[in-house]
């Protein structure tokens, strides 16, 4: 199935997909006013050192540890994508305990937020990958599991 | 055709329907519900009085689950017995329902003390369940108040709980700290302290030795008021189905990583068992919920004639008091690493070249990146764990191990 993965050889660690991504998720037209001056609460986000960057977002793994280690039964995986009902999340973050790629966070709230591809918001598609200047987070089919 | 039975309906109840319908979508699986809920998320109760959820968002799956899953469900009954013999398990109404595998999920029942004069106090509750919460409610109003008999998870999240519903809180324990099964003595200074501030009240090192009505004599000497008694001292496993036909208990049914007990076709899973601790390399009971949820989906793989083994348990909390979250896992063994600030601590414990536990109090960020090096047990010599011990990150990893975490390649 497909999925978003990350070249570090071509990450410049600008930051540019947590911008998209916050702004993809605010459900807002305008960028600006989106995020201009506001702090930001990505569901991706660039980890690295002095010598290498790379994003960091959710695998969508084909065995989620954070859907069987939910205490509130609100992380289910649909379709291949694993999605959490903020609704049911109380935010306790056990999923926060549990991912092994540090993957998740929560919002500025303390609930739980998490990259769902960007299939049901305004964006439609991975605005991570659509927005970034090097091609260095890409969204296609390597040949694991759903 | 397989015939299974279910008894329990809470987590690792949910986790077995799953495992089984993952691999045998028509036999029949009946589950037999002594609560008349459908699965809820237990750990939620404290929640719902804090008013973060209600009835209806703390079910644990959707309302078409059981038939979508094809599963009959009995409510409001009891097994008293199961017929190893003639593969029965047999209801307190007399009932008696073959089955082809069994998977006991009987979960844990409070373990109360006998406190001499506790038949006198009038308002008295446990809190484990969505209808000791619902008592508990009715129990209390903003003048009640509350004096909890245990400073562990249960008994702080429902001071928690309570908090803001009732005019004082008051919680004691034997033992000289909070949360002892999960911090050591600093780290539950600092949840105490926090708890202090926002106006919980502690008698530690003391207990209640007998009540009177309104009011519990202390091991101190001293008298303690109170409307409401809550009493969450601990839990015990519930495992009398399986030790009264023989089968190998400790302080839970011993189960195996297939989740089968020492009895044919019986498998048990969630906090009725005591499984292996790899982090501790010894079986104990482990109640936790993600914990119940694993051990349910591997023994119904197993129980429809899949393949699953679930070998990775590790004692792992993550439980927040008024905005301070306190993340826990594993075994505090070893050589200690330790990061201080004014709003946070971290505690490592490393042993033979892995990390073997770690509790971290305030900053919490990506911690999983921890667990799961506990759960796989790296070896510390293949990551720079210079960096990994200063703050949780991939990057500590090797350029090819990362590249197969995030870039697919395998």
């Amino acid at each position: 199935m497909k999925r978003i993965y990350v070249n570090e050889e071509w990450c410049l660690g600008c930051h540019l997909c947590e911008y998209n991504c916050a702004f993809a998720n605010s459900g807002m037209t305008d960028m600006a006013t989106a995020l201009k001056g506001k702090p930001i609460y990505p569901r991706i986000h660039i980890e690295g050192n002095d010598k290498v960057s790379y994003a960091v977002s959710c695998r969508h793994c084909t065995d989620p540890i954070c859907v069987k280690s939910c205490i509130a039964g609100a992380i289910s995986k649909t379709d291949g994508v694993v999605r959490v009902d903020k609704n049911k999340c109380v935010g306790c973050l056990t999923c926060v305990l549990v991912c092994p790629y540090g993957s998740l966070a929560p919002d500025e709230s303390g609930i739980m937020q998490k990259c769902e591809l960007c299939l049901q918001n305004t964006c439609g598609e991975p605005a991570c990958v659509k927005g970034c200047p090097n091609r260095a987070i890409v969204y296609e089919e390597r040949g694991e599991d759903e | 055709m397989k015939q299974y039975v279910i008894i329990g309906n809470g987590v690792a109840a949910a986790g077995c329907i799953e495992g089984i319908r993952s691999v045998d979508k028509d036999s029949k699986i009946t589950v037999i519900s002594e609560e008349n809920h459908p699965v809820y998320c237990r750990p939620l109760i404290s929640y719902y009085l804090e008013n973060k959820t209600d009835p209806e968002r703390m079910n644990y799956r959707s309302a078409d689950f059981y038939e979508k899953m094809g599963c009959d469900l009995f409510y409001g009954k009891k097994v008293i017995h199961i017929d190893a013999d003639s593969q029965k398990v047999v209801l307190d109404d007399g009932t008696k329902l073959p089955y082809t595998e069994v998977c006991v999920a009987t979960g844990s029942a409070p373990f109360v003390p006998p406190f001499e004069g506790l038949n006198t106090v009038e308002k008295k509750s446990n809190f484990m369940t969505l209808d000791d919460t619902f008592a508990l409610e009715k129990a209390i109003d903003k003048d009640s108040n509350v004096l909890i008999v245990g400073a562990g998870l249960i008994g702080l999240k429902c001071a928690e709980g309570l908090h803001g519903r009732v005019a004082g809180i008051t919680v004691c324990d034997l033992a000289d700290r909070v949360l002892s099964s999960i911090l050591d003595t600093d780290c539950a200074a600092i949840v105490q302290k926090h708890l202090e501030a926002n106006g919980i009240q502690f008698m530690l090192g003391d207990t209640a030795v007998r009540f009177e009505k309104n009011s519990a004599q202390m091991k101190s000497g001293k008298t303690v008021e109170f409307d409401t008694l809550v009493l969450a001292v601990g839990v015990r496993p519930n495992t009398a189905l399986v030790k009264d036909i023989g089968g190998e208990i400790n302080r839970g049914i011993i189960v195996n990583e297939h989740m089968e007990t020492s009895l044919e076709n019986i498998y048990a899973a969630g906090d009725c068992t005591e499984g292996k601790d790899i982090s501790l390399g010894q079986k104990r009971v482990l109640a936790l919920l993600p914990n119940a949820y694993m051990q349910g989906h591997t023994a119904g793989v197993n129980m429809a004639g899949g393949e699953e083994v679930f070998d990775k348990a590790i004692p792992m909390n993550s439980i927040g008091f008024f905005g301070l979250h306190v993340m826990t896992a594993g075994t505090y063994e070893g050589e200690l690493y330790e990061e201080k600030t004014d709003s946070s601590l971290k505690r490592l414990f490393t042993k033979d070249g892995l990390l073997k536990g770690f509790i971290l109090i305030g900053k919490t960020e990506r911690t999983g990146i921890y667990t799961s090096l506990i759960r796989e047990k790296t070896p510390l010599d293949t990551i720079d764990f210079k960096t990994m011990k200063k703050v949780a990150t991939s990057v500590a990893f090797s350029p090819e191990n990362r590249r197969k975490k995030f870039g697919g390649v395998v």
